[in-house]
């Protein structure tokens, strides 16, 4: 992902917080607010601009969970691995998400739609195998719908 | 406008409750009173042992046992007359009590002039007038300790760190609430910014501070963006800054945000955490109070102790210390959640019991279940067993009950809930949380956490149990900070309170809740099932079948346990083994 700004928006942020001390979580908190995650470019640049190891905010970024390090897509697939949906059929959802998008678990499409998140339970077992496309619930899911749930979605 | 509120709490008098609608609708009607008066249902009014409740509103009278023939007596007396219908009255004390929770939905947690309009800054004035060593004097008095878990006396913590010599010190308002299940820090940062800063300002005062800082999850955006605001207007109206009140004395606040890790409410680990760094906790001593951020004396309170202070300043020590146990002083705020009636914030003076707080003020166990514990102080707390239930609130009476007052979570557990499952959640929290700097805690609480899991699928050996509290009281000696030492506590205590639980796992391989999957087995008495077929339906593995003539059977090979057949089945027909 190129972000033409990104060298300017890392200066005005660490320009409001060079003067204090401690200051690099809050800068990190600033530019994930600004692109919803801490690009390694920007890490790079923050690097260079502040004078300090790459490792030194790697360190921060990969200690605290809030941070992430790659994109949020635009909709959180949630495919629920509960008993219920494990025994029903949802590692075939899986894997039929994972044709259609080319992503793995906690990973982003390249063109950063979907995310795809594997879920303990949803606590709907009744309706298994469940998916959850943000907050929408798609029950009783065969691998046949996965190609229209995505697609209702992508045109979006 | 008068309302009439009708209890519609779940359960019976169902067609009663309807009726008692209609007719007060009616008979209003009759009387031409339908513009004055409105009859409306309402959730729920407290009252569960005195058949129908009503409550009249604005006079907020509430009346139980309410029958048909009652009706007319109370709209001639009541609604016309303004008058009570003595016979019906129910009397509730009000067993809770608000001092932290003062101002909150009460002053406008955005406007400056509506806290000042509320004895707001009065402590701060009180305090500069003071100075110092009155105003730690007066915490003295008060007998206030920290509400963030430990209980050490504010006014010690205070001294100490004025008593060291620096050029420069620090107060920190800790905000990095991080228990699942509490959340009274975030509604009082939320709710009344203005009085953790005002309680901060008389702490700097108290210590000589010139710098605050706010500590604020950063999940919590709302309390981040109005104690910004409150910070914001203090500049702007001179309450913070240089020289304020032509006091010479000066104070800065800023706010710094946690970023999503448990382990930062530890004093140490929230320093450096503030300092830009891993959040890893260091060896005390040195204390903060001599060597805190930037190696500066540093004073750390929580958000609802501050928010008492400005209280104790204006009212006077000995008048909050009136309240509470001989140990314990004041108030403390509840979460109260888990299988409580009425969930949510209650505030009560320390020495109610625990059972006052879940029968009386939350209205006894969803459902009529058979109440099991209570669990206090999140994943560094214990389960209390019904029992100890009598026992009055408080630090060290909760101590020795295995537990903690911790920061104030508290959820009700009932007979479904498995009690090696609860530990499992509570340890795993703390083994997903440790920050893996020690041994004792990264270690200890991950072989723990193994063991019963083990246990849960009925693969525990009896001298698992052993082996248990053995790790547990290593993590306990030996982990750095407060995160290991407390995380083996909700094991502990139910294995101290419910080894019988642990037992049935272990020699019997039986879950007496049926919470652990792996151990409870589903089956269909054919006496009792009437072969009405709603166990196929929600069947999800298709184990179930049958029809109407032969009832139906579920079939061990498939039945994944979930539990849904049994949970449908309006016969009793489905036993849980």
């Amino acid at each position: 992902m190129v972000i033409e700004t990104l060298s300017e928006d890392v200066r005005k942020v660490v320009e409001r917080w060079k003067d204090k001390e401690g200051n690099l979580i809050m800068i990190l908190h600033d530019i994930q607010d600004r692109y919803g995650y801490v690009p390694r470019e920007a890490s790079l640049e923050i690097s260079r601009q502040m004078d300090q190891p790459l490792a030194r905010i790697y360190e921060v970024l990969t200690f605290y969970n809030y941070f992430k390090l790659t994109p949020p897509g635009k909709f959180t697939i949630s495919v629920c691995m509960g008993t219920a949906c494990y025994l029903k059929g949802a590692p075939a959802l899986i894997d039929e998400i994972r044709h259609i998008l080319h992503v793995d678990e906690g990973e982003t499409t390249k063109d950063g739609l979907f995310h795809l998140q594997i879920v303990r339970c949803l606590g709907c077992c009744g309706l298994a195998p469940v998916i959850t496309v943000d907050h929408k619930v798609y029950s009783a899911v065969k691998r046949s719908d996965v190609a229209t749930i995505i697609g209702e979605h992508s045109k979006k | 406008m008068k309302r009439i509120l009708i209890q519609d709490t779940t359960g019976n008098l169902k067609k009663e409750k309807r009726d008692l609608h209609i007719s007060f609708s009616t008979q209003i009607r009759d009387r031409g009173l339908t513009d004055q008066v409105q009859v409306v249902m309402a959730s729920d009014l407290g009252v569960y042992d005195r058949g129908l409740a009503v409550k009249v509103l604005p006079e907020g009278v509430i009346y139980g046992g309410v029958e048909l023939k009652h009706i007319p007596d109370i709209i001639e007396k009541t609604i016309v007359k303004g008058e009570k219908v003595e016979e019906l009255v129910v009397e509730r004390k009000n067993k809770q009590m608000r001092i932290v929770l003062r101002h909150c939905g009460v002053v406008d947690p955005e406007s400056f002039e509506d806290y000042v309009a509320h004895d707001g800054y009065q402590g701060l004035a009180k305090a500069l007038e003071m100075g110092p060593e009155k105003v730690i004097e007066e915490m003295k008095k008060s007998g206030l300790r920290g509400r963030g878990g430990a209980g050490f006396p504010t006014w010690l913590k205070w001294n100490l760190t004025r008593g060291v010599k620096g050029d420069e010190k620090f107060i920190i308002c800790n905000g990095d609430e991080g228990d699942p299940g509490a959340y009274m820090d975030r509604s009082v940062l939320e709710g009344d910014p203005h009085s953790v800063i005002e309680g901060m300002m008389i702490g700097a005062i108290a210590v000589g501070a010139t710098r605050g800082f706010f500590y604020i999850r950063a999940e919590y955006p709302l309390a981040v963006e109005r104690v910004q605001k409150a910070i914001d207007q203090c500049y702007a109206k001179g309450i913070l800054g240089k020289n304020i009140f032509a006091t010479g004395f000066s104070f800065d606040i800023e706010i710094r945000l946690g970023a999503g890790a448990f382990v930062c409410g530890e004093e140490t680990a929230l320093i450096a955490s503030i300092e830009g760094l891993r959040g890893y906790p260091r060896p005390r001593p040195p204390f903060p109070s001599v060597k805190g951020l930037w190696g500066k004396p540093t004073v750390i309170n929580n958000v609802e102790t501050l928010a008492n202070v400005a209280y104790i300043l204006l009212h006077g020590g000995e008048s909050f210390g009136r309240v509470g146990t001989e140990g314990s002083k004041g108030t403390k705020v509840f979460a109260l959640t888990g299988k409580v009636r009425n969930s949510g914030l209650v505030e009560v003076p320390m020495g109610i019991t625990l059972r006052e707080i879940v029968f009386d003020i939350g209205g006894g166990v969803l459902d009529n279940r058979q109440i099991k514990a209570i669990q206090t102080g999140g994943p560094s707390g214990g389960v209390i067993p019904e029992q100890f239930f009598d026992a009055p609130v408080g630090y060290e009476e909760l101590q020795k009950l295995g537990s903690i007052m911790g920061s104030g979570g508290m959820i009700v557990m009932d007979e479904n809930d498995c009690m090696v499952d609860i530990s499992k959640f509570y340890l795993g929290f703390c083994v997903d949380e440790s920050c893996g700097k020690c041994a004792p805690c990264r270690v200890g609480g991950t072989q723990m956490l193994h063991i019963l899991n083990q246990i849960s699928e009925g693969k525990g050996q009896i001298e698992d149990l052993k082996k248990l509290s053995e790790i547990a009281h290593a993590m306990q000696k030996a982990s750095l900070c407060g995160l290991g030492q407390t995380a083996p506590n909700p094991v502990l205590s139910t294995l101290k309170y419910f080894e019988k639980e642990y037992l049935a796992h272990v020699l019997d391989k039986k879950c007496p809740s049926g919470k652990c999957a792996s151990l409870v087995t589903y089956l269909i008495t054919k006496e009792s099932c009437t072969g009405c077929g709603m166990c196929a339906r929600v069947c999800p593995a298709n184990a179930i079948t049958g029809n109407r003539q032969e009832k139906y059977t579920i079939d061990p090979d498939k039945c994944i346990s979930c539990g849904q057949c049994y949970e449908v089945c309006k016969f009793g027909a489905v036993l849980r083994q």
